[in-house]
């Protein structure tokens, strides 16, 4: 009876234990490649084109809408006690520290990260996989360094297109609809955001870009059972990629926040 | 019950597998594989559906790894070797996919001058030139644009061929060349691999169900039953055999009696 309850207990735990696993080796695996071996750099080009430049648009318009409705809904609460040019320093440092590295890799995970694990997982299943291994290509170089590389590129660089769009569309928002003085807008926002938001925020896109990266790969290489499987892995490496953004944004908020600290000081 | 097995005890053997075992989950695939194959000859090996022959296949290059044994590529032990170790023996041996696995993202000329590309060839010319000239050797002259895509399934494999030979491996190995394809496009294919055998010398292991196949490109053949070689030896050893089991296997005789109840279901 406890034997069952304990093996059932135990059964689900070692399994994630053994993901998380595979998902570091694969981690470990593609940095160990990136130093030693050559990159190919068409494949590097291809996917930073994928990855960086045609999610520029999806990223724009959750950065400017963000931004706009942070703006608004600052002013109604700070308008109340007077503050209303206070919103333009909340929004930029919000944008900076949570909201934009935050909804960026959300979307980057549903566009990118689903098209990698099902590009992968139908190379796995029609075994293009196993003709890359039987010409003598490790996937990992071929497959997975080059997406893994163009991702750290892109997600800073997405990040920060966000977080500027989201601060622009605020600004327009609070200066023409909500009638804010624009000066004062822009000096409290200059005077409370500081160089350390803007490394937070671009630290955190790196990490979430490495997490997005490794999961979707590894969801797509350890795809099986067809079409119905390469689905399961899309949908699964949506999710846990989701869920590992989520998560670890909590983890690095206390940990980089001791690096760099919130707040005027 | 008549097993010829034979086993060289030279090591001058192309491709050695001793003691070879494999299970996939619970289910015993291979249960302990002898097998010698010299330089320059071509081994059939047949067996039925889901008997463990492309299992054996994938173990030759590495693709999967055996529970047990060991496998030795021109004296060299593949067992333990990592993926990037394994890549040197892998310039060596080919292998078509019964699928043909093609690059459906790249056209036909990309795929086969994926090989090339990745050993270093950069000149376009000279790629342009190798591919062009494969192409000819397969009967596919100006199929170069295609995508995989739009090729029937005998295409498919002739470029799949194409993209494992163009390296100039000394060892292919075929995973059902024949399958699904009709019977002239499947004689073109045994003439090929034929062709291939005789021009340029190399061994080959040829995976198959199809006696005619079979018959039609092997020096010697080999019979996997039940995850073991049941029978080796020659096209005309096999075809005298008053073994029950491989009669029944060469004339395509199902081991159950059919009744007419029997044909609602699989026969």
């Amino acid at each position: 009876m406890f034997v069952r309850f304990f093996s059932a207990l135990g059964r689900p735990l070692i399994r994630f234990v053994q993901y998380l696993g595979e998902v570091v080796m694969l981690g470990a695996d593609t940095f160990r490649s990136l130093f030693t071996h050559r990159l190919r750099w068409k494949l590097f080009l291809n996917q930073v084109v994928e990855i960086g430049l045609l999610s520029q648009l999806v990223v724009v318009i959750t950065g400017g809408f963000t931004g706009a409705v942070f703006s608004a809904q600052t002013y109604f609460q700070f308008h109340k006690i007077g503050m209303g040019s206070a919103v333009g320093a909340v929004v930029s440092v919000a944008l900076m520290r949570e909201l934009g590295p935050v909804l960026t890799a959300l979307m980057v995970t549903g566009r990118v990260g689903a098209a990698m694990s099902a590009e992968i997982g139908t190379m796995k299943v029609t075994e293009q996989i196993d003709a890359l291994r039987a010409l003598a290509v490790y996937p990992t170089d071929y497959l997975v360094v080059p997406r893994a590389l163009a991702m750290m590129v892109s997600m800073p660089l997405l990040v920060a297109e966000c977080i500027a769009v989201g601060i622009g569309v605020g600004y327009l928002v609070a200066i023409f609809l909500l009638e804010v003085n624009g000066t004062y807008y822009m000096a409290n926002m200059v005077r409370w955001t500081r160089n350390r938001d803007i490394i937070m925020g671009l630290s955190k896109a790196f990490c979430f870009g490495i997490l997005i990266v490794f999961i979707s790969c590894h969801k797509g290489l350890t795809a099986r059972e067809g079409a119905v499987g390469v689905g399961r892995a899309t949908t699964e490496a949506v999710v846990n990629a989701s869920l590992a953004v989520l998560i670890s944004n909590f983890f690095l908020t206390m940990t980089l926040n001791i690096i760099y600290p919130a707040g005027y000081q | 019950m008549s097993i010829n097995h034979q086993q060289s005890t030279n090591n001058s053997a192309m491709i050695r597998v001793e003691g070879l075992v494999k299970n996939i989950g619970s289910q015993e695939i291979l249960r302990g594989i002898d097998l010698d194959v010299e330089p320059g000859e071509t081994l059939a090996i047949i067996g039925r559906s889901g008997g463990g022959k492309s299992v054996l296949l994938k173990h030759l290059i590495g693709l999967m790894r055996p529970d047990a044994g060991q496998i030795w590529i021109e004296g060299e032990n593949i067992t333990g070797m990592n993926e990037r170790r394994l890549a040197s023996i892998r310039q060596k041996v080919g292998i078509l996919f019964q699928g043909s696995a093609l690059f459906d993202s790249m056209t036909v000329a990309e795929n086969i001058a994926f090989p090339l590309r990745e050993a270093g060839e950069r000149d376009p010319k000279v790629l342009r030139q190798r591919v062009s000239q494969i192409l000819e050797v397969m009967e596919l002259g100006g199929q170069e644009e295609k995508m995989p895509v739009n090729l029937s399934g005998g295409m498919k494999k002739r470029v799949g061929l194409a993209r494992s030979i163009i390296r100039q491996p000394s060892c292919i190995l075929y995973d059902e060349p024949t399958s699904g394809l009709d019977p002239v496009v499947s004689d073109s294919i045994n003439r090929l691999i034929r062709r291939l055998q005789q021009r340029f010398g190399v061994t080959s292991i040829v995976v198959t169900h199809d006696m005619k196949n079979a018959f039609h490109v092997a020096d010697r053949i080999a019979y996997l039953h039940e995850g073991r070689i049941y029978f080796h030896g020659t096209p005309d050893e096999l075809r005298f055999s008053t073994d029950k089991l491989i009669q029944d296997f060469m004339h395509g005789r199902s081991e159950e009696q059919l009744t007419p109840q029997a044909f609602g279901g699989e026969s």
